[in-house]
């Protein structure tokens, strides 16, 4: 019977707990890391019919958001911009470039530049720009520094504890509603500046963003 | 052991290899874990249809509909028109010029004009130097003698080689961007006269 089992056997159980806690700690790391938008949404980054530059139109140009996302501060819904708001410029600028085929046609037939859409909630989320554009929330805080981006890329999370994070602390992020499309601005007296003006205007407009799960999902 | 150590060291480096770091950029749409109720059987807005022909949720109004508080019946306020079809003069009654309208004015024109027709309204916007000879300064007296309704009219159907911008501006905003082009226009012909005695000193004058 000796020869069957060594004396190393022995330690064999103990050896076995010890692995299954190593590996259960493995596959717990693996999956906060991996099972959160944080990795699959984070740095989505589709590539879109016509190469259209943030970089180029709202950095160096220095177009506002909102010549092109009218929409953002009197609706739910931040509208992708018609190919009018595109030939307004593109019909003397760059009017015969291959690149914005797709613009011309759209904008002669009426039918949409087939863009692909990067930020999507879950349906059973309930998201409103205007409410936020109303409260100076930037764009920065939610979408990244869309004015540095060649193709836009998806750079926040925009999971449920990201946009809890605000909500419990909104003054740490809330500006004068002038300043929304300015995304690199930052208040001149630091961090500490910040959450002075924002626990002013938190007090001032009685900005009292829902917690409840009804506030989100209705 | 120190195979099954080995091993799982090796799934962990596999791991890491083929799913990456966080933020990585990737041109494939993003996984959904859980999937169940992510993507409903509703429409958001300018979204894709499978039902309709031309492939859009958002629906076009059909020919004459008008919506509800939306027949804009005042000719002079939604089309910058008088009774006889002549351009109005003046600001509309129902919109006050007050501070308010024009702060609220120079906020739509920074956003919506000043690309082209520069900050100060003399043509110069940025995209000048791209391209847009065309565009004019508003201190031609051709466009000084405009009457505010004409001006209104350029907002609202465009003119020549410029476009409209009825989407971007409800009709009381073009009002508001009429009422500070005007107040461009005053500036510019400004003289040391029209400088309140209260501010002469911070410009210099005395
Ligand atoms: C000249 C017009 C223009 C300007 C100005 C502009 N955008 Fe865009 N934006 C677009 C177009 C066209 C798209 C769709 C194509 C794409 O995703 O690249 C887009 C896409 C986006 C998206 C991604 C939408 C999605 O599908 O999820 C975000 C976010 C965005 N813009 C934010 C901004 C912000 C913030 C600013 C101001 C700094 C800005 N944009 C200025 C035209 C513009
Ligand atoms: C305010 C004016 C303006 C608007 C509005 C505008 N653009 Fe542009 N666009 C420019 C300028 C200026 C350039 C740079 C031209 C150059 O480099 O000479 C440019 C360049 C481009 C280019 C590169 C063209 C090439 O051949 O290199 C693309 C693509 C483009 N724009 C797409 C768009 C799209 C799509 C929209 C609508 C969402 C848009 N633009 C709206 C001013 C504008
Ligand atoms: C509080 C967070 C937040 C802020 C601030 C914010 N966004 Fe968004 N944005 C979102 C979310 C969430 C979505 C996805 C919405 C959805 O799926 O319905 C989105 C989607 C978009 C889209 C794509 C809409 C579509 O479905 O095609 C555009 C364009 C956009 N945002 C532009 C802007 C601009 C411009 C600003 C600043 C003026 C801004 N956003 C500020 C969170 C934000
Ligand atoms: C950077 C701060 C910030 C982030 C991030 C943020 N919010 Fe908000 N949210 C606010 C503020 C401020 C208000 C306004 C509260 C008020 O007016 O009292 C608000 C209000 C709301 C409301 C109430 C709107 C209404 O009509 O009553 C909803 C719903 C909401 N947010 C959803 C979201 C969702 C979903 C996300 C994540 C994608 C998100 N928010 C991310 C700051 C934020
Ligand atoms: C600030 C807005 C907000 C509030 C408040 C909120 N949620 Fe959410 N919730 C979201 C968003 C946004 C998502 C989508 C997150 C994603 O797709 O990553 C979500 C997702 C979820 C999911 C699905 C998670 C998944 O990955 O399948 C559940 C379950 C949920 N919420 C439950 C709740 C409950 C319970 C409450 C109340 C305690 C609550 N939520 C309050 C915004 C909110
Ligand atoms: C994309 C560039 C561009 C933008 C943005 C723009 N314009 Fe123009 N505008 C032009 C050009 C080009 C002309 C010259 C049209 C022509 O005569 O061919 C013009 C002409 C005009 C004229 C003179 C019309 C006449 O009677 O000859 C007025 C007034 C005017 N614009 C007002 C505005 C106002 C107000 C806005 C903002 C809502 C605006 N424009 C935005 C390019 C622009």
């Amino acid at each position: 019977m000796s020869k069957l089992f060594p004396k190393s056997a022995n330690r064999l159980p103990l050896q076995i707990i010890v692995y299954l806690f190593v590996l259960g700690g493995i596959v717990t790391a693996a999956t906060t890391y991996y099972a959160t938008p944080k990795y699959t949404r984070v740095g989505y980054a589709p590539v879109q019919p016509v190469p259209f530059s943030h970089t180029l139109h709202a950095g160096n140009l220095g177009l506002d958001c909102r010549y092109c996302h009218s929409n953002v501060e009197k609706s739910g819904h931040s509208n992708i911009p018609t190919a009018q708001t595109c030939m307004n410029c593109h019909s003397a600028i760059k009017a015969n470039s291959p690149l914005l085929e797709p613009v011309r046609l759209s904008y002669e037939s009426g039918n949409p530049v087939p863009w692909v859409n990067v930020h999507v909630l879950p349906n059973y989320a309930y998201f409103n720009h205007s409410v936020h554009i109303a409260r100076g929330v930037s764009c920065v805080e939610c979408h990244g520094r869309i004015d540095q981006m060649d193709v836009v890329r998806h750079a926040k999370p925009l999971s449920m504890g990201f946009c809890l994070d605000c909500h419990r602390e909104p003054e740490k992020f809330i500006r004068s509603p002038e300043l929304v499309t300015k995304l690199d601005w930052q208040h001149p007296e630091g961090v500490k500046g910040q959450i002075e003006q924002g626990k002013k205007f938190v007090h001032d407009w009685n900005v009292k963003p829902p917690q409840s799960c009804s506030g989100c999902h209705r | 052991m120190r195979y099954v150590y080995l091993t799982t060291f090796f799934v962990v480096v596999l791991t890491v290899g083929v799913l990456g770091f966080r933020g990585c950029t990737a041109t494939k749409p993003p996984l959904e874990v859980f999937p169940d109720m992510d993507r409903q059987g509703k429409y958001r807005p300018q979204a894709e249809s499978a039902f309709f022909a031309d492939g859009r949720t958002d629906r076009p109004l059909p020919m004459g509909v008008v919506a509800r508080g939306d027949l804009r019946a005042d000719v002079a306020l939604y089309q910058g028109k008088g009774p006889a079809g002549e351009w109005v003069r003046g600001i509309p009654a129902a919109i006050t010029v007050d501070a308010r309208l024009l702060q609220r004015g120079k906020e739509r024109y920074t956003i919506y004009c000043a690309p082209c027709h520069g900050a100060l309204g003399d043509g110069n916007g940025i995209t000048k130097s791209y391209g847009m000879g065309a565009t004019p300064s508003y201190h031609d007296d051709r466009i000084r003698i405009q009457a505010e309704g004409e001006l209104f009219n350029t907002i609202t159907n465009g003119k020549a080689t410029m476009l409209p911008y009825a989407d971007k501006l409800e009709p009381s905003d073009r009002w508001a961007v009429v009422a500070y082009v005007r107040a461009l226009q005053r500036a510019r012909a400004g003289t040391v006269a029209d400088v309140p005695a209260s501010h002469k000193a911070e410009l210099g004058i005395k």
